[in-house]
């Protein structure tokens, strides 16, 4: 019988340690499917932040490398430019990307590294216990925000996407969610592009993913779904807001 | 005309019971069992089905990849 959907080949092992209805999941399977369909397994080189999605070198069967906290743009760099013909790309989470890990982040797009991010925005840092992140919507309560983030205190959430599109260096920039089978599969196609434009040397491609922290949230896997639909959407719009068609040489 | 063949394999053992795959499919095929699995939580089961018709978005969205779908077509 032909699959209508069967694990992809890369993801050696889908026995996930996310909480029930993460979607740290669902992003690692899209990579791996990305991997998959573009034949990348052997040069594929993924470089870990901390946070949640740690343990991807457990899971996917290419190499990886795991970086400092925040740092995954900075060791990207260097391992793309050592090793140009090695497709690069950092899995990350808000905490890791936009908070610690900022001034990396923004530099390395801004420079135009030939890499690929993989941005996990679930609004709050999941693996230290629910802190506020810089993504963090205002009035949420986090551990850090008991009464809820406020834009006179703790500014305002930053949108990464937006932000990044701004930078001549970025190739293309877009957010994503997995939360409906419409927004997932639009998921599939823009990280499988983002992958294919570092195959063509374009530069610098980012793709922020909303996703669901349940266990933070102190949320039923289905309320969160909705929390992605409902409460983040409307402040982080889907969509494509940079792409470039051309590669960045002179 | 033949019937298309079709089959669910579902690994309870690593299912959560998140539920999403139950949300999403069309058919309303899929409901969280009474039994426990090793991990501790109810799991999925194919509760109607003749209903489902293997489109495989349970399989899509699940995101502990339980679900794998398989359809012949002849
Ligand atoms: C240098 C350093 N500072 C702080 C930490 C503690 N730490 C581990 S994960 C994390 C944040 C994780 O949040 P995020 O990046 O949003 O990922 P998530 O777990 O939500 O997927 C922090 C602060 C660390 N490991 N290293
Ligand atoms: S703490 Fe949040 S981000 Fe981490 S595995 Fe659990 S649900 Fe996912
Ligand atoms: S394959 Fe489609 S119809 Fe069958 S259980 Fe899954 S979602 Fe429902
Ligand atoms: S989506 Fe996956 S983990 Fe969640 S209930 Fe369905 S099969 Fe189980």
């Amino acid at each position: 019988m032909k699959a209508v959907y069967k694990k992809p080949e890369v993801l050696k092992n889908p026995c996930f340690h996310f909480c029930p209805g993460c979607h740290h999941g669902t992003v690692h399977k899209l990579v791996a499917e990305a991997i998959d369909s573009l034949n990348l397994k052997d040069s594929a080189l993924a470089v870990i932040g901390v946070g949640c999605g740690v343990f991807l070198y457990d899971y996917l069967d290419v190499d990886s490398l795991e970086a400092p906290h925040g740092r995954g743009l900075a060791v990207a760099t260097g391992v793309k430019r050592v090793r140009p013909e090695r497709i690069v790309f950092t899995y990350q989470g808000d905490g890791d990307l936009a908070s610690i890990g900022m001034a990396e982040s923004v530099h390395a797009a801004n420079r135009g590294e030939n890499v690929t991010v993989i941005f996990v925005n679930n609004t709050i840092y999941g693996m230290t216990g629910g802190q506020m992140a810089p993504t963090t919507l205002l009035g949420q309560v986090t551990t850090t925000s008991p009464y809820g983030r406020e834009f006179h205190r703790d500014g305002y959430p930053i949108r990464m996407a937006e932000m990044l599109a701004t930078l001549e260096g970025v190739a293309l920039s877009a957010r994503v969610s997995v939360c409906t089978p419409k927004y997932l599969f639009d998921a599939k196609k823009i990280i499988k592009k983002a992958f294919e434009m570092q195959l063509d040397n374009m530069g610098f491609t980012f793709v922020e993913v909303l996703s669901s922290c349940p266990t933070n949230w102190n949320m039923s896997s289905m309320d969160a779904l909705n929390r992605v639909k409902e409460e983040m959407i409307p402040f982080f719009p889907l969509g494509v807001f940079k792409e470039r068609k051309m590669p960045d040489v002179l | 005309m033949k019937k298309t063949e079709k089959k669910l394999t579902i690994h309870k053992e690593r299912c959560k019971g998140c539920q999403i795959c139950v949300l999403y499919c069309p058919k309303k095929a899929l409901s969280i069992g009474e039994k426990l699995n090793k991990l501790g939580y109810r799991y999925v089961v194919l509760s109607k089905e003749d209903a489902c018709t293997a489109c495989g978005i349970c399989a899509e969205m699940c995101p502990d990849v339980v679900i794998e779908v398989w359809r012949d077509n002849e």
